[in-house]
């Protein structure tokens, strides 16, 4: 990249880019908080995460006007290991996650995004939607009547302001008045200064506490591997949606590493791991940022924000994050996906499904998605293992011609041997593997196995219609046509 | 005369009409020029993203909703050009009629009743408050 590259991507739109940053902070500080809450950790873990990624992401992210920060779906990840361990692990987890992102991004893994089908992304985003939802209901256990009214109040705001006016963002007006009117009425509803512990401090560099040993590795291994790939899924899908909205092109590889380096340092400061964030990066380009400036003031405002409104903020009753983390899912849910589901192929719906079952059932985003992609293989392995096989008489019945149609594999050989009749009362027959393609070793056992027995029986067998490839397999390896041939070779 | 004609489009059977009453201003005009406008909605950016993820173009869909639209430009034999943009759909229309120059746009009326227009917001009254050309709403 070049010089003149590197400023338009910086200067290129400094006011837009430091109006929308700022929109963005302030939208960020009731979410760094929520999702801390959800994980388990005290509010300034998420905040110092946000603080720390966005602006680290802002210098070494591959998608500029991109907002990463702490998120939903990296926070659902870790809940185990934060109740099992505590807070120490997370910092160390968050380090190696950003390791693994960073050896990810070296080796551009970014490329195998493509073997996670469509209906496995919109299983994710659906799963995540409903457990954010489910994981705010928590919070309603042992409330009174008011912790509901407040909610429904926040969710009015959030829904009916919007009509009236876009200069504001109405989940912000939501917070302050819910907040105003909780500390005027003296309600007893819970606050976020009742979840934890929310500094004016700065976040310091400090090392992990904790056993440097294999131990420690076993134990957060698995929630980083996890943490890795939920944070690119999500982060890869977000800048897919800013390419568009932008109508640009961006790096994934590049984001990939950046990804990581910016986990890796919020996880020296104190930080959860974190990732893109959808709703974020789409409050922040239709405010007008498209830019790297837009993604560091948010981060440097969120900052400032903190250390001003400190007060104030642990006074945040409950139920105003409550009513943002519903409007949260809310976006989050891909509901065009419901409208098409009886459109989409059966299949399709399926992986769907079972992802989003998945998912709330162990409450963890990588195993669905694992779950997903596998049963789609096994989809598509079934779908393509059709193979048509059929056959014409040709010379006055001496001669007997097998067309195959489609891929022949390990999944589809026993399909194809089963297709032939090998009682004919016919001299010669060709198979015709034209419209075929041999694809692995089986393939070639079952053309053996096809030829030999008619062999077996007498009649005389020519294979034709090889493409290219094909024939260099059976060149290598089928034992048919060289001499002394026999079956059981293979 | 009206030479530079901006036709905005979704697509739509609504858009289609607006596209007949297009054409009908370039008759005798062999100096007439329609450019097709077509806004992506930077709200729908999300679900398009996800329900094309991994198929090959996400723009080629995009552009396939012109189809109808195109063939018919092509069969009246107008000299035409397409221009698909990102925004909101009624401020990013008004901004593009004004930087350019029209001397008329064209669009469709979604014939929506006011309470859907309260709350969907209706494309063709902004374009005709705020564009500083003629505008024409096809009913």
């Amino acid at each position: 990249m070049n010089l003149s590259a590197i400023k338009q991507s910086w200067f290129g739109n400094i006011k837009g880019d430091i109006l929308a940053g700022m929109v963005v902070a302030l939208a960020l500080i009731p979410e760094a908080i929520a999702f801390s809450i959800i994980a388990g950790v005290d509010p300034m873990v998420g905040l110092y995460a946000s603080f720390c990624i966005a602006v680290v992401i802002a210098f070494v992210g591959g998608r500029p006007g991109m907002i990463s920060a702490a998120t939903g779906a990296m926070a659902l990840v870790m809940v185990t290991l934060v109740a099992e361990h505590g807070l120490q692990y997370l910092l160390a987890a968050t380090i190696l996650t950003g390791i693994i992102q960073i050896v990810m991004g070296i080796f551009k893994l970014a490329r195998f995004m493509k073997f996670v089908p469509r209906s496995v992304m919109i299983g994710f985003v659906n799963a995540l939607a409903i457990l954010i939802f489910t994981s705010q209901l928590q919070h309603f256990v042992g409330e009174s009547w008011q912790m509901y009214a407040m909610v429904a109040g926040a969710l009015a705001i959030i829904y009916i302001l919007p009509r009236f006016t876009k200069a504001v963002p109405a989940p912000l007006v939501a917070i302050v008045v819910i907040t105003l009117i909780a500390v005027y009425t003296g309600s007893e509803v819970r606050t976020v200064g009742d979840m934890g512990e929310l500094t004016q401090a700065l976040p310091l560099f400090l090392l992990p506490d904790i056993p440097l040993n294999l131990e420690t590795l076993m134990i957060i291994f698995p929630y980083s591997l996890a943490l890795a790939v939920v944070g690119l899924l999500e982060s890869l899908l977000t800048a897919q949606i800013v390419d568009d909205m932008t109508d640009t092109e961006s790096d994934k590889n590049k984001e990939t590493k950046g990804q990581g380096i910016a986990n890796v340092v919020a996880g020296f400061f104190g930080g959860m791991a974190g990732c893109a964030m959808i709703g974020q990066s789409v409050i922040n380009v239709k405010s007008g940022g498209t830019g790297r400036l837009s993604t560091l003031t948010a981060g440097v405002f969120l900052m400032i924000l903190i250390m001003v409104f400190n007060d104030l903020l642990v006074q945040i009753p409950m139920a105003a994050l409550v009513g943002v983390m519903i409007m949260v899912s809310i976006g989050t849910f891909d509901w065009s996906s419901l409208r098409h589901l009886h459109l989409m192929p059966k299949t399709d719906a399926v992986v769907m499904v079972v992802t989003v079952a998945a998912v709330v059932l162990t409450h963890n985003l990588s195993i669905g998605v694992l779950v997903g992609v596998l049963l789609s293989a096994i989809f598509f392995a079934a779908k393509i293992s059709k193979v048509h096989v059929h056959s014409l008489q040709v010379e006055a019945g001496r001669k007997k011609v097998y067309v195959v149609t489609g891929q022949l594999f390990f999944a589809s050989v026993n399909e194809f041997v089963a297709s032939f009749d090998y009682k004919e009362s016919c001299e010669e027959i060709d198979i015709d593997l034209k419209a075929a393609h041999l694809w692995d070793d089986s393939a070639v056992g079952a053309i053996d196995k096809v030829v030999l027995k008619y062999q077996d029986n007498g009649t005389k067998v020519n294979i034709i219609g090889l493409n290219h490839e094909s024939s260099i397999l059976v060149e290598k390896r089928a034992v048919y046509n060289k001499p002394d041939a026999k079956a059981a070779n293979h | 005369m009206f030479d530079k004609i901006l036709l905005a489009s979704d697509g739509s059977e609504h858009a289609i009409r607006a596209v007949e009453k297009a054409l009908f201003l370039t008759r005798n005009n062999s100096n007439a020029f329609i450019e097709v406008v077509y806004v992506v909605d930077r709200d729908k950016s999300k679900a398009d993203v996800l329900q094309n993820w991994n198929a090959a173009d996400i723009d080629l869909k995009r552009k396939e909703k012109l189809a109808f639209t195109e063939q018919k430009l092509k069969h009246a034999g107008v000299r035409y050009q397409i221009n698909i943009l990102h925004g909101d759909p009624g401020p990013s229309i008004v901004k593009h009629a004004n930087e350019k120059a029209f001397d008329v746009c064209v669009i469709g009326s979604r014939g929506l009743n006011s309470l859907q227009e309260m709350v969907l917001g209706s494309v063709s009254h902004k374009v005709a408050k705020r564009a500083n050309c003629p505008v024409m709403i096809v009913k």
